[in-house]
C-alpha cells in the first residue's frame, strides 16, 4: 500500500429497506457537504421506495393490497415499472423468479416484488451519485454491491463470502463497474421457493452473480437458488453475467468467464 | 492505516475466540465469552457467559507510534474475556503487518502460555490472510439488519465512517 496512492474515503452507513446499506467514495470532495448531500438524496430515495413497496408495512401501496396484483391502470409510476420488470424476470428466469404466488409476511401467498425491488431502487438510486467526475463508488446493499469507477483509478476489490464460514471469503474479484450480487441460505435459512414445487430450495447455498446491472445480477442469483441442481447450466447460458455456486455439500463451482480465481466448472454450455 | 485497523478489529476478536475455544476443548468451560465486530470467525460464540457484554468491543485505538509511512505498533483495546483481559500488539511496517504479540493476558493456570503457544501463532496466520485480501467490500447472502454488528462488512465500514 503505497500511501501517495491513498486517495480520500469515506462511507456511509444506514439502515433501510431492513438492511444495511453502505456507500463508499473515493475522491477529492467525499469530505464536502455537496457530496454528502447527494448521499443523503440516496438514502432518502430508497426510504421512499420502502414506504411504497415494503410488505411488512400495511399502510404501503403493496401492502394495502395484502397480496394483490396491483392494478396498472390505478398504481403509481414506481409500482407500475416494478410489476412489468417482475413480469420481464419471470420470463427471462423461465419461471424460476415469480413474484406472483411468495408467502406473505401476513400469512398466506401473493404477489410480493421483494426480491426484485432491492437490486432495483439500488440501481435507480445510485442516479444520486453519477454525475461525480473523479469520484468512485462502491455500494452494498445487504450483501448486494454496485460499482463504478473512474477511467484510470483503481478497481475494487470484492471479497466473496463463504457461506459456511461468514468473515472468510471464497473468492477475491477485481471489478471496476456493474454488480456483485448474492443469494442464499447463509443467513435467513431456506427462504427461496422452487415456484414450481412451491416447497423451499436447499440444493445451493449460495449464488454469486456478476454482471453489468445489480437488478439483474440479484434476480438470476435468486432465481439460480430456485432452480437448485440446474443451476449451473442455466447461469452458464446467460450473457455477461458469470456465476460462482456453493452447493449444500460446499462444493464450489464457477461458470466459464467466472472473473475471480476459481477454475471454470464442466458445463453442457462450455 | 484504516486497513490495519479493520484487521486489527478481527485479530483481537479472533484471539478472543481461539483463546475460548481452545479453553471449552480443555472442558473448562461452555461458550465462548466474545464476539467483536468484524470478527473473523469460524465459530459464532455463544452469548451465554458472563463478560459477553463488555468483551471484544474493539475500536482499535492506535495507542502505538503509527507514521503516515504505515509503520508503528497499535494497540488493541482490552477484551474482557470470562477468564480475564486479553490485548494484542500489531506491529506495522509498510503498511503491512509484520507481526502480532499478545501484551495482556489472564495469569494462573498456564493460560498466559497456553495462549502464546497455540493461539498467536494461528492469529498471525490468519491476520496475514485476511491483509492479504485487502478488500473493499463484501458479497454474501442478504444481510439483515440485526447480523450486521458481526459482518466483515461492518468492520469494513466501520474503518471509513467519519
Amino acid at each position: 500500500m503505497n500511501p501517495a496512492l491513498e486517495q480520500d474515503r469515506r462511507a456511509w452507513v444506514v439502515q433501510v429497506m431492513g438492511l444495511p446499506v453502505s456507500v463508499h467514495l473515493r475522491g477529492p470532495d467525499v469530505h464536502t457537504d455537496a457530496v454528502a448531500a447527494r448521499v443523503e438524496g440516496l438514502f432518502a430515495e430508497l426510504r421512499a421506495v420502502d414506504a411504497t413497496f415494503s410488505t411488512y408495512r400495511p399502510e404501503s401501496e403493496i401492502g394495502r393490497l395484502a397480496g394483490r396484483m396491483p392494478d396498472l391502470a390505478t398504481a403509481s409510476d414506481p409500482v407500475r415499472e416494478v410489476v412489468r420488470l417482475c413480469e420481464t424476470a419471470r420470463t427471462r428466469t423461465g419461471g424460476r423468479f415469480d413474484a406472483r404466488r411468495l408467502p406473505l409476511p401476513s400469512g398466506g401467498a401473493g404477489f410480493d416484488p421483494s426480491g426484485l425491488v432491492k437490486g432495483w431502487a439500488v440501481q435507480r438510486a445510485a442516479r444520486w451519485l453519477a454525475d461525480l467526475p473523479e469520484h468512485d463508488l462502491c455500494l452494498n446493499a445487504g450483501g448486494d454491491v454496485l460499482l463504478r469507477t473512474g477511467p484510470g483509478r483503481p478497481a475494487w476489490r470484492v471479497g466473496i463470502e463463504d457461506p459456511d464460514r461468514p468473515g472468510r471469503l471464497l473468492d477475491v474479484l477485481e471489478q471496476r463497474d456493474g454488480a456483485v450480487a448474492t443469494s442464499g441460505t447463509a443467513r435467513r435459512g431456506p427462504h427461496i421457493l422452487d415456484p414450481r414445487t412451491g416447497r423451499p430450495a436447499t440444493t445451493l447455498r449460495s449464488v454469486t452473480v456478476v454482471g453489468p446491472e445489480l437488478l439483474w445480477a440479484d434476480v438470476y442469483a435468486t432465481a439460480a437458488v430456485a432452480a437448485g441442481p440446474w443451476a449451473l447450466d442455466w447461469l452458464a447460458g446467460l450473457d455477461g453475467y458469470p456465476a460462482l455456486l456453493v452447493d449444500a455439500a460446499g462444493r464450489v463451482r464457477a461458470t466459464p468467464n467466472w472473473p475471480g480465481t476459481r477454475p471454470a466448472a464442466q458445463t453442457r454450455a462450455g | 492505516m484504516r486497513r490495519i485497523t479493520i484487521w486489527l478489529l478481527s485479530t483481537v476478536a479472533a484471539l478472543v475466540l481461539l483463546f475460548s475455544y481452545k479453553t471449552s476443548t480443555m472442558g473448562v468451560g461452555g461458550g465462548t465469552s466474545a464476539i467483536a465486530a468484524g470478527g473473523d470467525t469460524t465459530s459464532a460464540g455463544s452469548a451465554d457467559d458472563a463478560g459477553s457484554a463488555a468483551g471484544g468491543t474493539t475500536e482499535g485505538s492506535s495507542t502505538g507510534s503509527g507514521t503516515s509511512s504505515g509503520s508503528g505498533r497499535y494497540d488493541g483495546s482490552v477484551a474482557q474475556t470470562r477468564w480475564g483481559p486479553v490485548q494484542v500488539r500489531i506491529t506495522t511496517s509498510g503498511g503491512k503487518i509484520t507481526d502480532v504479540s499478545v501484551l495482556q493476558v489472564p495469569d494462573g493456570n498456564h493460560r498466559d502460555q497456553e495462549i502464546n503457544d497455540y493461539a498467536v501463532p494461528i492469529l498471525r496466520q490468519e491476520a496475514m490472510a485476511a491483509q492479504s485480501a485487502e478488500i473493499d467490500t463484501v458479497s454474501g447472502a442478504t444481510v439483515t439488519s440485526d447480523g450486521y454488528r458481526e459482518s466483515l462488512q461492518a468492520a469494513i465500514d466501520a474503518a471509513h465512517l467519519k
